[in-house]
């Protein structure tokens, strides 16, 4: 089950949307230990391809130290898939590299780059990806802490 | 001598949960070979069998990826803080 407030869910969907026709990616961090995905950082794609992701070397390292520093993991690993269903590839599933993280997957090939989210549903799925294995898991929409 | 070397989450199953791990060399791949001694295993996942750096892994020895430093040649020295951190991509 991932657990997940409003805000970072449409934070998630607006960065596919905007990188469309390129895959977005990008991770939610949350304290070691909590699987509370808390703080949203999208990250570029330094492939730049609508059917790759790659997060940069660079920046990879960078996200990695600022995790350590405020005792984070990352929790939630997103990507979107352009013209594809929502469900992890055999590339995605070969290179999952977090054992403990919920890989988001979000699907924008049906409503592409459309702004608005009202009414407006986009494929959003979680997955958890272990030793080869992909489990599908429910999604639980949680009102933000700092959010009435 | 000492080289740190911080291990990946998905990598500690070779080194008994440990976060970091010491070892010694003048070059990364001797490096990578002493640590294989003590965690045998941990080699064969960063090193395919033509003797090269995995691609979706990255190394750093102090901060610098190693693609621009010579891949397993870079060299080391005691001191030296090494970070592996397998890529984030697919498709």
């Amino acid at each position: 089950m991932l657990r997940i407030d409003r805000g970072t869910y449409d934070a998630i969907v607006a960065h596919a949307r905007r990188d469309h026709p390129d895959e977005a990616c990008g991770v939610v961090a949350g304290p070691e230990d909590s699987d509370r995905p808390e703080r949203f950082v999208p990250m570029l794609n330094a492939a730049r391809s609508p059917t790759f992701y790659e997060f940069d070397s660079g920046d990879l390292l960078r996200l990695y130290r600022e995790m350590d520093d405020r005792d984070e993991v990352p929790v939630v690993v997103y990507h979107s898939h352009t013209a594809t269903e929502a469900y992890p590839s055999r590339t995605d599933v070969s290179y999952a590299s977090e054992p403990f993280a919920h890989y988001v997957l979000v699907s924008t090939r049906e409503h592409g780059a459309q702004t608005g989210l009202v009414d407006d549903e986009v494929e959003f799925r979680s997955f958890r990806i272990v030793d080869g294995q992909v489990t599908e898991e429910d999604v639980e929409l949680v009102a933000s802490e700092s959010q009435p | 001598m000492a080289i740190e070397v911080r291990i990946p989450t998905i990598l500690r199953t070779h080194t008994g949960g440990n976060k970091t791990v010491s070892g010694s060399g003048d070059t990364l791949g001797a490096l990578v070979d002493d640590i294989d001694g003590q965690h045998p295993g941990i080699k064969g996942r960063l090193v395919t069998d033509e003797g090269k750096l995995h691609r979706f892994v990255n190394v750093y020895v102090n901060d610098e990826d190693v693609r621009f430093t010579g891949s397993l040649d870079t060299a080391v020295k005691d001191g030296d803080s090494v970070t592996i951190l397998p890529a984030v991509a697919g498709g």
